[in-house]
This record gives C-alpha cells, structure tokens and sequence, in this order.
C-alpha cells in the first residue's frame, strides 16, 4: 500500500506584524491553497487546523475557527497543538485520515498573531508545570537553552560566534528573494556580532523573532489527485516520534534531564531520531535530499540540525557551512525560504510553511531562490520537549 | 541537612534506581519498569559543567526580578551518580568569562523572595574552590 499523498495546493499570508486576528491571517492562506489547487472551499472534507495558546478559546479550537471563518460546510474538523511542532501534527492528522481512507482532500492551516519579546508561561502560581517554574526559580527563558546549546558547539568542535553570524547572513540572502518573509535585507558578519547580547554567546540577530504569519496546505488521496493534475508533489513521509528513555539532553522549558543511573542510553538522541523516523517511512537517506528547511530558532541550531538530519558528521557542519553546501546553489542548500531568520516564529504556521517552502522549490515555482533540479527535500523541527517533527516531499 | 552544603531532594526508583528531580512521587518513568515505590533522596551537590550562558535582558513574569535588573550567568551541570543534568543561575553573579565547560561546580543557596511569614530560597551553581577559570 502506498503512504503517499498528494499536496494539491501551498498558501501563506506574509509574516510581519500586522496587528490584525490570527484568523483572518489563516483564512487568506488557506483561499491561497485552494486557489493553488483549483478547488473550492466547499470540495474540502476535513479541515485540520493547528492551534494557537495566546490568541484565547478560538485558538484552542483553530480547526473549527478556520471552518465558521472559511463558511460552515459540514466538513470534519480537527485542532492539533504541539508547540513548536503544532503544524506537523496538523499535516499528520490529515495525511492519517487521506491514507485511512476516511476522507479525500483535506485542508490544512496553522496561523498565529504573536505577542513581542520573549514567550512567558500561562499566569497564576503553577509549581507543577516545568514551564512555569523555570521563569519562577531561575529565570530561565527559551534563548537560555539556545546559548547552551551554541557554547556546547564551541566547547566541543570550536565553532565560533562568526560561524552562528555567518548562518543569519546565509539566511537572510535567500529570504531576500522570498515575498512572504518578514526581513527581505541581507546583513553581514558585523551586525550580527555587533548586536547585542542576549543569552551569550548568541546576539539579537541569533536568535528569531517572533511573528504574525499563516500557511495552509490542501492534501489529497493519490487517486484524487491524478482526477486534478499530473505529478503533485508528495508527501512521501511524516515523522513525530517522541524520545527514547532517557533523554540526557536538556530540553525546553524542563530544569533537568532524565537519569542516565538505571537505564543505558539509547542507540540514538532524540534530534536524531525526528528525521531518522522520517527517512524511514519514505526508504530514502539524506544523501537523496535536495534541500532542507531546518527549525533555526538560533543560528547555532541550524548548525546542530545539520548534524541530526544526517548531512555531515557530528562537528563538521561549520565545515559544510563555510563550504557553502548549504547555501542556494551549493550541494545541498538549507533554508532557502530564508528560515526562520527571515520569517520569525508563527508557531502553529512555522512547520506547515516549510512544506509550502519545500512545495515551491520541487515544482520549480520558488522564483529568485530556486534549488535546481529539486527532486526531494526535508523539514525537521521539535515541539518543546517531546514533538518530534519532520516531513519529507518528494517529486 | 547542613546549610552550608545543601542538597536538592530528589527521588529514587527502589527496583531500577533511576533518580527523578524534580521529585517523581507517583511512578518510575522507566518504560521498562513499573514500580511505584519512589524514596526521597538527596542528589549530589557537586557536578561537572556541561555548558553555560548568560540572562543579559530581564526575564518577563513568574521570574523575580531584584530591581535594578542584574544580568546572570547560567550553569548546566552534570551529576555523575544519578546521570541528570540540572540547570541553575550561577552564583555571587559570576559572569560567563568566569566559566568553562567541564569545570567543577557545587549547589549553594540563594534567598528567592520573602513575604511576610517566608524567606524563600532557590539553588544557584557555583565554581568550586570559589574561585573561576
Ligand atoms: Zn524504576
């Protein structure tokens, strides 16, 4: 039985800050995918929507948001959250729901509105919930852990801060060239380090913004989609495995990791595992990918992410950086949507968009920041402490 | 306890010895073992740093802030015998330049917040020897 479906239709509203509704954001991404499609609203059969936690109750219910926004249809309706990975998990519904035969085409979107500054945990007095008490006993906010991870780099393979610098100016090249992105400005070396410190050793210009923004996809069965058009890109696989026990790797919003004391480590660490799991379901390696769009939450994690997807070995990503393998052009480009360096975070969006990116680039519609000859590509990304997220698509 | 080597108070699994901080009290979260019987411990205070990185701006609300606001480094530090790795604020407001990965470093207390009735205290990091790199 094939595990593939369709991708009939990509739709993004620009990301900025607009301050307008996270719905009305969703909605114009979704008429966008739908136009892309050549279908309409009243075709769709499952509308997945992925949620957002700070735009109150219509965000907890995003699919039936988008649904009454869109005109009630009848259609089924889902709401997935999973942080950071909340957009994979939207993908993964409606791919389930395709592959299980329960439905044929199916709409997918993910938009937030997001408030400035650093993300701060729900209010009252919440000594259970890890998120709430990092801020409280330690004050530890989501670049605390984006700094350890980049002075691990530096501790164990020598990276630089001029190498975290030289991933934004990569970035921010390729989002010059894309109409959605937030930031279209290249910037060099000495604005990054000439930024300020925010969580050493990364600056302001490390680490993503956060931002208002909306994508959408519509997903079809195979057969539904050779009835509609000839060679969709397909999703040839969704991972969203958790970790294995015991994760040592400190993880966002958590103030400790697991005990390594009773059980031995696992044969690979969770990063690892999220485009593992999802190399193979599709049968195919990272040798195979064209391109890949990789959750830069700071520039130093793009670098990590590098290693987890398997493009280099541990400690050479520096190396495939400085080469230029992972800029448009190069062997394997990573961002060319310009990451979310030029995007900032919509975080129900961010996943779904990379999908959108990595539709673009293999139909050869990703003008001004076009992969040639893309034949497949990756995304990977992490909710929190245990979403895994990473789509393949192939031609 | 003696204050002046504090310890924080885990759990520990009595069938696997997993240890848990914060504290686990309902199950061991092993997959592979199903025992329900945690027993209070305490950890180490001394560990090994894993890395470390600095607070330059404010975090925003439950954090207590000191006004004026005072940029803080941030320890994670691993503790051999239980296999966990704890984060922590580093001590006598230690900057990074201070610090380097591997080093030796031990719990100490902090003063959080008081109200009428309460002091509370947190765990901070510090270098051993009290001194630094
Ligand atoms: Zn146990």
């Amino acid at each position: 039985m094939t595990k593939e479906v369709a991708v009939l239709g990509a739709g993004m509203h620009p990301w900025g800050k607009w301050g307008q509704s996270f719905i009305g954001y969703g909605v114009k991404a979704a008429q966008d995918a739908l136009k892309d499609a050549g279908l309409r609203w009243q075709d769709i059969q499952l509308v997945a929507g992925g949620d957002t936690i700070r735009n109150g109750y219509p965000g907890y219910v995003a699919g039936a948001t988008f649904a009454q926004a869109l005109g009630w249809s009848g259609a089924k309706v889902s709401s997935s959250y999973g942080a950071c990975a909340t957009g994979a998990q939207a993908i993964s519904v409606a791919r389930a729901h395709i592959l299980a035969g329960l439905c044929d085409v199916a709409l997918v979107i993910g938009a937030d509105a997001a408030p400035k500054g650093f993300f701060a945990p729900t209010g009252g007095h919440r000594p259970e919930d890890p998120d709430w008490l990092r801020f409280h006993v330690q004050g530890i906010t989501n670049p605390t852990y984006f700094g350890l991870y980049a002075r691990r780099r530096m501790d164990v393979y020598g990276a630089t801060p001029r190498d975290f610098a030289a991933v934004k100016v990569k970035n921010a090249k390729h989002g010059v060239h894309n109409p959605n992105a937030r930031y279209k400005k290249e910037v060099q070396i000495e604005d990054v380090l000439g930024s300020a410190v925010v969580a050493d050793p990364l600056h302001l210009l490390d680490i993503c913004a956060t931002s208002d923004g909306a994508a959408a996809l519509v997903l079809s069965s195979m057969d539904f989609a050779r009835r509609h058009t000839t060679d969709p890109v397909k999703i040839a696989a969704v991972s969203t495995v958790t970790p294995v026990y015991p994760n040592t790797i400190i993880e966002m919003p958590n103030l400790s990791t697991d005990s390594s004391a009773g059980v031995g480590l696992p044969e690979i660490g969770f990063k690892e595992s999220i485009a593992h799991g999802a190399y193979e379901e599709a049968g195919l390696g990272p040798e195979d990918m064209s391109l890949a769009e990789v959750y830069d939450l700071s520039t130093a994690l793009e670098l990590d992410w590098y290693e987890q997807i398997g493009l280099c070995a541990p400690g050479d990503a520096e190396k495939l950086l400085r080469d230029g393998d992972t800029t448009i052009g190069g062997r394997v480009p990573v961002n060319p949507s310009g990451g979310l360096a030029s995007f900032g975070e919509a975080v129900p969006a961010q996943a779904i968009a990379q999908v959108c990116e990595l539709t673009w680039q293999l139909r050869g519609q990703a003008e001004g920041r076009q992969v040639e000859g893309a034949k497949a590509g990756v995304t990977v990304n992490q909710g929190l402490f245990g979403h895994g997220s990473s789509v393949i698509c192939t031609l | 306890m003696d204050p002046r080597e504090p310890r924080l108070l885990g759990t520990q699994c009595r069938a696997c010895g997993t240890y848990f901080f914060p504290a686990e009290r309902t199950f061991c979260r092993n997959p592979a073992c199903d025992e329900a019987d945690l027993r209070e411990v305490e950890l180490s205070r001394t560990g090994k740093l894993w890395s470390y990185t600095s607070a330059n701006y404010k975090p925003p609300a439950p954090f207590v802030a000191k006004e004026p606001f005072e940029p803080f480094a941030i320890a994670a530090v691993e503790l051999e015998e239980e296999g966990i790795t704890i984060l922590g604020q580093v001590a006598d407001g230690l900057g990074v330049e201070a610090l380097e990965a591997g080093m030796p470093m031990e719990l100490v207390l902090r003063e959080l917040y008081q109200d009428d009735e309460h002091i509370y205290m947190t765990w901070n990091w510090k270098p051993m020897d009290g001194g630094g790199a």
